[in-house]
């Protein structure tokens, strides 16, 4: 039987490297999917957390996390897609629209 | 047996995961993504997630990368120029993310310990499985699952007035 802990643990280590991506990457659409990363994480955790509270409405927060993503992830690229028929590019260094 | 299952799974997921950030070609990015979830998706099977773990695979692994695919193809993308300085700023990312994952380990700690105080770890019997999803939808969190069908219409209609055809 796997602790826990250990499934706490791996959620924590992938929420930080998906922190990391969105720092170190340029690329609009891959802070995305980093993004896209830390929300699995915190699935993860929450799962891990439901059974160990031997419920499964962690489960169902999992499930609406699931439709979040889905939600974020049309209307996000539907913005990236944009701004590059604007801009050519989707570095996000380029953008700073709300910079005066 | 378990244990080695998490830890081939969990080593596959964060090996991948390490790989996405560090691979320059977006596309190299998107798979290694896919194979992140589908290895978490083995992990909320040991966790008795089945359900979860089969939406996982059909909705992020299938749906949202295949998304994210189309729109790295479409805008026909040439690998990531390194910006100056990049390095120095990895450092610094590396060492905030770090900082980071040290204090969730730390704040983290007290949490779990606080909630294990309050319910007594009670590990099987748990029925993770659809029927039991599903029971629980459709009851108590009814009004939530509705309200999610409305966010997805926003949603679809949000994504065609922001990509559509602009004259």
């Amino acid at each position: 039987m796997v602790g826990t802990t250990q499934y706490l643990v791996l959620g924590a280590v992938l929420f930080c490297i998906g922190v990391a991506g969105v720092f170190i990457r340029r690329n609009a659409i891959v802070v995305f999917m980093c993004i896209e990363l830390m929300l699995s994480a915190v699935s993860l955790t929450f799962i891990a957390l439901s059974r160990s509270q031997g419920s499964i409405d962690g489960q169902i927060f999992v499930f609406f996390i699931m439709t979040v993503a889905a939600a974020e992830a049309a209307v996000g690229l539907a913005i990236i897609l944009s701004l590059y028929r604007r801009r050519q590019t989707i570095n996000v260094d380029e953008f700073d629209l709300l910079k005066w | 047996m378990e244990q080695q299952l998490f830890w081939l799974w969990g080593g596959i997921a964060v090996i991948s995961a390490v790989m996405m950030i560090l691979k320059r070609n977006p596309v190299h990015s998107a798979l290694c993504l896919v194979v992140v979830f589908v290895s978490l998706a083995l992990l909320y099977v040991l966790l008795g997630a089945e359900f979860l773990a089969a939406v996982q695979v059909i909705v992020y692994a299938g749906a949202i990368m295949v998304l994210f695919l189309f729109v790295i193809m479409l805008l026909n993308l040439e690998t990531e120029v390194r910006s100056q300085g990049l390095s120095r700023v990895a450092f610094k990312a590396c060492s905030l993310a770090g900082t980071g994952l040290l204090l969730l380990l730390l704040l983290g700690g007290g949490a779990v310990k606080a909630l294990r105080a309050m319910a007594p770890e009670q590990v099987s019997g748990v029925p993770g499985n659809t029927q039991a999803v599903a029971e629980l939808l459709f009851t108590k969190y009814l009004l939530p699952f509705e309200v999610t069908s409305i966010l997805l219409l926003a949603a679809i209609v949000g994504a065609l007035v922001l990509a559509g055809k602009r004259d």
